[in-house]
């Protein structure tokens, strides 16, 4: 058993995701730091600690959290880099917070895909000398890994589609969302074939934003930041598959699952469905949400489809799943699992607006590093 | 609370210019194997591992999912820091912290880099604004040499002087069998070689390695438990204060002052010279072991010079810098600021060899990168 100390998340900001913002990365960091300082009604002065997450891929540029250290109140304060999901990102920013070393940790990520070639980005993920050859990239990797889904479980595409009309749907609540619709299965089946079986309405969009959490422990937390803000870590847990796709199944979790069951364990779930009010899943792919909520345990081996057809995931279903829209409407990489866990904040506080589901005391947020789901990080937060 | 942290095990590769019988993946599982051999371990004491490097280097992507096999993170818990420069003291200072807050016990540590299969000049431009100063200012050596040149200008140093740091660092690495260059240099030699940008002269300079370093950090229960002698965390600081190369300060170093000072809070230290035995420091050019020393606490601005010229900082001295030959005798750059902790808490540990400096009871390890990003850590024979 995992002991834990109690951490808060007292602060939350996020831009408006959209395509094309006219925003350098520092002026995203900047907004995002502002609006979780106002959020959390702290000032700079009160953070001492910085996490950035941030990728040179993404940003053409070497040491690129270096172009944001000071949009993101690092003078004089301690200050470090993560590259992955915002989900990895804030574990750090949970472990720094938790060593007894700082007071107030502030997590920020930025992200521009309009600005980026994501095919050639996500292909250098790859083995340089074999799969990368193949011309993969994380649409065409996750085609193969949505078509190994299928046939193990003999699941179809229509079953994917509905995901993807759920979270376009649950965007129409969310106005940071860049792509609130009004669609059908039909209209994803007809959307143009961008890696068979995936179409373009099955993929999440290329997005620019940012997102930013602010951590504090229990005695920060509390003398800083009124209760109403606070929204407590009950666990937390990642972990990592093997490297190239062949080494795997594609359509086995096992990473997830001992992600979640250690973030389970530390939280007390015994039973996620009926204990779980509220989960952000990562959905870059329409697929890709049945299959994690499988290895969330959220529902049994190959049931992810039926229990969506079942509409157990829908807004008013027994357990709402992306109910900010999802990486299916709005996808901003590394930022993705800060707005994740932003959604839960904002969803455990009462404060989601037009997407609230009435009541929710436990969040879940799961995130992903890697092509295909590789490594994944699962978080519990409460009131 | 956070708990104390020692560490328990340190492994790296022989370092060269090229690994050719070596992989990426495979350069890391030589150190991790090494790391896991030092503290006596198996891959399933592990609890943990984080892993660095600079991407644009040899261009992987999302390196912590490339470098599974390496690490043996398989179906373990493991994510990627990146710093530049500092990325080395950024992993250790990673695996410091997660051993402290509890979520973990035991926590590796692995940078790397294979710099023969990249253009490490080109990559390191882009750190530089587009605009601004990406060309002035683009690539390692030439603000390194801007700031001992205006250093020189204020306070009468000298290329001898750095010579005087070369010369010292290179004969070290002689001792050091793990060295990527490892050859017997004088002052004069050193003054002859080719100038690169002036005043920095080729043996002045770092080169560009492949290696990998591993340094496993344990929880205060199982290091004691695990180990009978752990390196300790006494403090682990960071300050990175400037986004543009035009705002630095030239003839002192600001950050490293900052990080310095608030880490001798944190560890107690008053008087930096006497309480270090010995110091692993990321020094990219010989000239920075002057100018450098300035900003550590060691002695007023601008009498770095005298320290160096008498000595201090000899295999013989004081307080010796760098008995592993330095970052100018190795430096495979995600890994660099790693190896400065691991090579520090093998002295404590009096693992060193040929290397060692007797009784080792307390080592200063900093880190060094863009824009003047600064880490410092503190290792002690003692529990803090």
């Amino acid at each position: 058993m995992i002991y834990m100390e109690k951490i808060a998340i007292i602060g939350v900001g996020q831009t408006k995701y959209e395509q094309g913002k006219p925003d350098t990365f520092a002026e995203l960091i900047y907004e995002v730091t502002a609006a979780a300082l106002e959020d959390a009604g702290i000032t700079k002065d009160d953070l001492d600690d910085i996490v950035s997450i941030s990728s040179d891929f993404w940003d053409g540029r070497t040491i690129s959290s270096m172009a944001i250290c000071d949009a993101i109140a690092g003078y004089g304060k301690d200050i470090t880099t993560v590259e992955g999901d915002g989900t990895f990102g804030a574990v750090y920013g949970l472990a720094r917070t938790l060593s007894g070393k700082f007071d107030v940790t502030l997590v920020a990520a930025h992200h521009k895909g309009t600005e980026s070639n994501m095919n050639a980005i996500t292909n250098t993920s790859f083995d340089p000398l074999v799969e990368r050859k193949l011309g993969l990239d994380a649409v065409s990797s996750a085609a193969l890994q949505a078509r190994r889904y299928m046939s193990k479980y003999g699941l179809t595409q229509e079953q994917f589609a509905l995901t993807s009309v759920k979270n376009h749907g649950n965007a129409m609540r969310n106005p940071l969302a860049m792509l609130p619709m009004d669609i059908s299965v039909e209209d994803v089946m007809n959307s143009r074939m961008v890696a068979d079986p995936l179409k373009v309405l099955d993929c999440s969009p290329l997005t620019d934003g940012a997102a930013a959490i602010i951590l504090a422990t229990e005695e920060a937390a509390k003398k800083l930041t009124d209760p109403a803000k606070c929204v407590w870590i009950k666990g937390v847990g990642h972990c990592s598959d093997a490297y190239r796709p062949g080494d795997r199944d594609l359509a086995d979790t096992e990473a997830l699952k001992r992600a979640a069951n250690r973030a389970y364990e530390m939280a007390g779930i015994s039973d996620p469905l009926s204990e779980i009010d509220v989960a952000e899943v990562y959905d870059a792919f329409s697929y890709m949400e049945p299959l994690w909520l499988e290895g969330l345990g959220i529902c049994g081996e190959g049931t992810g489809c039926k229990s969506t057809e079942e509409g157990l995931f829908n807004f008013d279903g027994e357990l709402p799943v992306n109910t900010s829209g999802g990486r299916l409407s709005a996808n901003p990489v590394q930022v993705a699992g800060l707005a994740e866990l932003a959604e839960c904040v904002l969803q455990l506080r009462g404060e989601a607006g037009e997407h609230q589901v009435d009541g929710a005391k436990t969040a879940l947020a799961q995130g992903i590093n890697g092509m295909c789901g590789q490594s994944h990080c699962v978080w519990v937060l409460g009131k | 609370m956070g708990k104390r942290v020692g560490i328990i095990g340190v492994g790296q590769t022989h370092h060269a210019a090229k690994r050719l019988d070596a992989s990426g993946v495979e350069l890391i599982a030589e150190a991790v194997t090494r790391a896991l051999d030092d503290a006596q371990l198996t891959i399933d004491d592990i609890d943990a591992i984080v892993v660095g490097n600079m991407d644009h280097f040899e261009n992987i992507n999302y390196v912590d999912t490339w470098a599974v096999d390496g690490l043996g993170a398989y179906m373990k818990p493991v994510f990627k820091v990146t710093t530049g420069g500092t990325t080395g003291t950024t992993v250790a200072a990673s695996g410091y912290y997660q051993a402290a807050s509890g979520l973990f016990d035991v926590v590796m540590a692995v940078g790397w880099e294979k710099n023969s299969e990249s253009d490490t000049q080109a990559a390191i431009a882009t750190c530089a604004n587009p605009i601004l100063e990406r060309d002035s200012f683009a690539g390692a050596i030439g603000p390194l040499a801007t700031e001992y040149s205006m250093y020189m200008k204020a306070y009468g140093a000298t290329e001898e002087d750095a010579a005087i740091a070369a010369a010292r660092a290179r004969n070290n690495a002689l001792n050091n069998p793990y060295a990527h260059s490892r050859q017997a240099v004088t002052v004069e030699d050193v003054m002859k070689s080719p100038m690169l940008s002036y005043p920095i002269k080729f043996l002045d300079m770092c080169p560009r390695s492949d290696g990998s370093c591993a340094v496993i950090f344990a929880s205060e229960e199982k290091a004691k438990q695990l180990c009978p002698q752990p390196a300790w965390v006494h403090a682990s600081v960071v300050r990175h204060d400037y986004t543009h190369f035009g705002d630095l300060e030239w003839t002192y170093m600001p950050t490293l002052e900052r990080a310095t000072e608030r880490a001798y809070k944190l560890a107690g230290i008053t008087d930096p010279i006497k309480e270090f035995d010995m110091a692993e420091l990321y020094l990219p050019a010989s000239t920075c072991a002057v100018k450098w020393m300035d900003s550590m606490w060691f002695c007023d601005r601008g009498g770095a010079p005298e320290l160096v010229r008498k000595g201090t900082f000899h295999m013989d001295g004081e307080m010796p810098i760098n008995p592993s030959g330095g970052v100018i005798s190795t430096n495979p750059i995600g890994a660099t600021g790693l190896l400065r902790v691991g090579e520090a808490a093998w002295q404590i540990m009096g693992k060193s060899g040929d290397r060692q400096v007797e009784n080792v009871k307390k080592a200063l390890c900093t880190g060094f990168g863009g824009c003047s990003w600064t880490d410092v850590m503190i290792l002690g024979a003692e529990m803090p």
